[in-house]
């Protein structure tokens, strides 16, 4: 392989909540910059360059942040690149900053996704009239609802699986102190009687908005042998995009989807995902979501990824393949940042430190992330031994 | 917790105090303030979506052929999305077609203050086009609209034609059987899917 050897020594998060009224968009990265840099055992000074995520500025309406943010982010002076790859974008940005270290262009990295929704309104901004379409789309829920309707129709599957999924990630999401929505109170009853936004999504089976940013510390061979702590490797990184209409799509299932997979997967050297994976970090912002990804990344056979929900083999307790056990999208969801989060909580699964959300023993762990027309895929593969 | 850090805590370089003036001790802090702004664009639409919407004022509705593949895309954007190439050909379609999928929609959305959610955004494949747009489905029930489902525009009064997708107010059923989706793919040609 060309590639140099790159690994994660440091995640940061901040607390995510729906405001975050307490710190400007500058103070919301540093929190989570500087978060990462502890945990690494790292200075500013150390950095070589910044790699940063946000979805679109029309979302917050300030345009270009990362100007803006480059004095929080401590790289003034230095290389700062700004990822745009609409939700899938914390994912890209870490894929990104991966490869100027796999490509010997910077030592140590800092790559941060962030989002602060409360100073934006994301769903209209995802509905803007255009006077060459119908305008009557209501955001992303909106899009993705009738897709979700093929899924149910084509696989068959039972009317309350997606409620099945949304009670287990916010469940999951109780074991995370970071994770927005904490509801204890949550029901399998309550999700189901909770009220249709875009049938068939209910409301309890959609992301909340949140506030929130995610860094990590990449670095290369050297820098990682020489760090006194954990580290997560990384055994492969994939990104693909195709339009988002066209005939002979696959709604359910994009040829993007299954073809990142299918790479990322054979830099790993993984075979069979469901035997190999011992935590996934999945981009769910809908419920329905999760069993359809299990089938298009080939975690279960077309048709019949609902029937892993069903079974609760993606719960972290009792399940062979644990689904998001920091909470997920549906659980945490700063737009910018939610990709990132998987990629870092993958990270955290294989370097231990994952606290009461830990898988035990995880060595492999996948992260997944994806956006616009379910157009744009990031996954990466991370280990806790050197490949 | 494995991870060190508790997300209640602030940083320590984020916790310095800062010392107000005695006279705004009991002030309350301001943490936002609301700016709402707007803006308002002039889109110049290009060749294959000026010819769509001329076609519209006529209630014709037409799209794009793609020239590897054969495809039709309607609205037609000047470029193939499956092959890259300029489009030279644009061709009619039908203002019949069917229902590839749907949502009931119980929000009520700002473009529209019109219309009154419960209402069916579906995905309408118009005959003679090889993909869908979202359409509303009216005229009809939201519990009794199908996957497969047969629809027809409904167009504005002649003297109300303009130059815009408006012009369809909603699609109805027309009453004709069902069209059977055999598998998950956007209508297409056989090998299409690539």
């Amino acid at each position: 392989m060309s590639k140099q050897r790159a690994a994660v020594i440091g995640v940061g998060q901040t607390k995510y909540a729906s405001t975050r009224g307490d710190v400007s968009m500058a103070g919301l990265v540093r929190e989570a910059a500087y978060r990462a840099l502890e945990m690494a055992g790292k200075t500013w000074a150390d950095i070589d360059a910044v790699v940063l995520g946000k979805a679109p500025d029309f979302f917050e309406g300030v345009m270009m942040p990362e100007i803006y943010l480059a004095e929080a982010l401590g790289c003034v002076g230095k290389p700062i690149l700004r990822v745009h790859t609409a939700g899938s974008v914390g994912g890209s940005t870490a894929v990104v900053a991966t490869s100027l270290v796999q490509g010997g262009i910077h030592g140590t990295v800092l790559t941060l996704g962030f989002e602060k929704q409360s100073e934006s309104n994301a769903m209209w901004a995802l509905s803007l009239p255009s006077p060459f379409t119908t305008s009557i789309n209501a955001g992303a829920g909106g899009y993705f609802s009738p897709i979700i309707r093929r899924y149910m129709e084509y696989s068959g599957a039972p009317e309350l699986i997606g409620c099945m999924v949304a009670l287990k990630d916010r469940q999951h999401a109780l074991n995370n102190p970071y994770a927005h929505v904490q509801d204890h109170e949550l029901t399998f009853d309550k999700v189901v009687e909770s009220p249709m936004l875009w049938d068939p999504i209910r409301y309890s089976e959609t992301c909340p908005s949140s506030d929130g940013a995610c860094a990590m510390i990449l670095t290369d061979e050297t820098g990682a042998e020489a760090h006194d702590g954990p580290v997560a490797w990384i055994h492969g990184t994939a990104m693909r995009s195709e339009a988002n209409n066209y005939g002979g799509r696959n709604v359910v299932s994009p040829k993007a989807s299954e073809d990142c997979a299918a790479d990322v997967f054979a830099q790993a050297g993984i075979t069979n995902p469901r035997e190999q994976i011992d935590a996934v970090e999945m981009y769910v912002p809908f419920s329905w979501y999760e069993p359809m990804w299990l089938e298009s990344l080939g975690f279960a056979e077309k048709g019949e990824g609902w029937r892993m929900v069903e079974s609760g083999a993606t719960n972290m307790v009792g399940g062979d393949l644990p689904v998001n056990c920091s909470g997920g999208v549906l659980s945490t969801n700063p737009i910018g940042a939610s990709g990132m989060i998987r990629f870092a909580e993958a990270a955290l699964q294989v370097m231990g430190e994952a606290g009461a959300h830990q898988v035990d023993g995880a060595k492999t762990a996948f992260g997944h992330a994806y956006g616009g027309g379910a157009q744009y895929y990031a996954m990466w593969v991370v280990g806790a031994e050197k490949p | 917790m494995g991870y060190n850090q508790d997300p209640s805590v602030q940083p320590d370089a984020l916790s310095g105090k800062v010392t107000l003036p005695a006279s705004l001790d009991d002030v309350e802090m301001v943490q936002a303030v609301r700016t709402p702004a707007a803006i308002d664009y002039i889109a110049t639409p290009g060749a294959s979506l000026s010819a769509y919407l001329r076609g519209m004022k006529q209630k014709k509705i037409l799209g794009d052929v793609c020239p590897v593949t054969g495809q039709v895309f309607v609205p037609p954007r000047g470029v193939s999305p499956v092959s890259g190439q300029r489009t030279t050909e644009m061709v009619e379609v039908s203002d019949q077609g069917y229902v590839e999928s749907f949502n009931v929609t119980r929000l009520p959305i700002k473009s529209r203050p019109d219309l009154k959610p419960p209402y069916v955004s579906a995905w309408v494949v118009p005959d003679g086009s090889n993909v869908g747009s979202i359409a509303l489905v009216a005229g009809i029930e939201p519990e009794e609209v199908r996957i497969g489902m047969r629809v027809g525009a409904v167009w504005k009064p002649d003297d109300e034609l303009e130059e815009s997708a408006a012009n369809i107010l909603h699609w109805e059923p027309t009453g004709e059987p069902d069209v059977v989706l055999d598998d998950l793919r956007i209508i297409g040609k056989p090998g299409d899917n690539q």
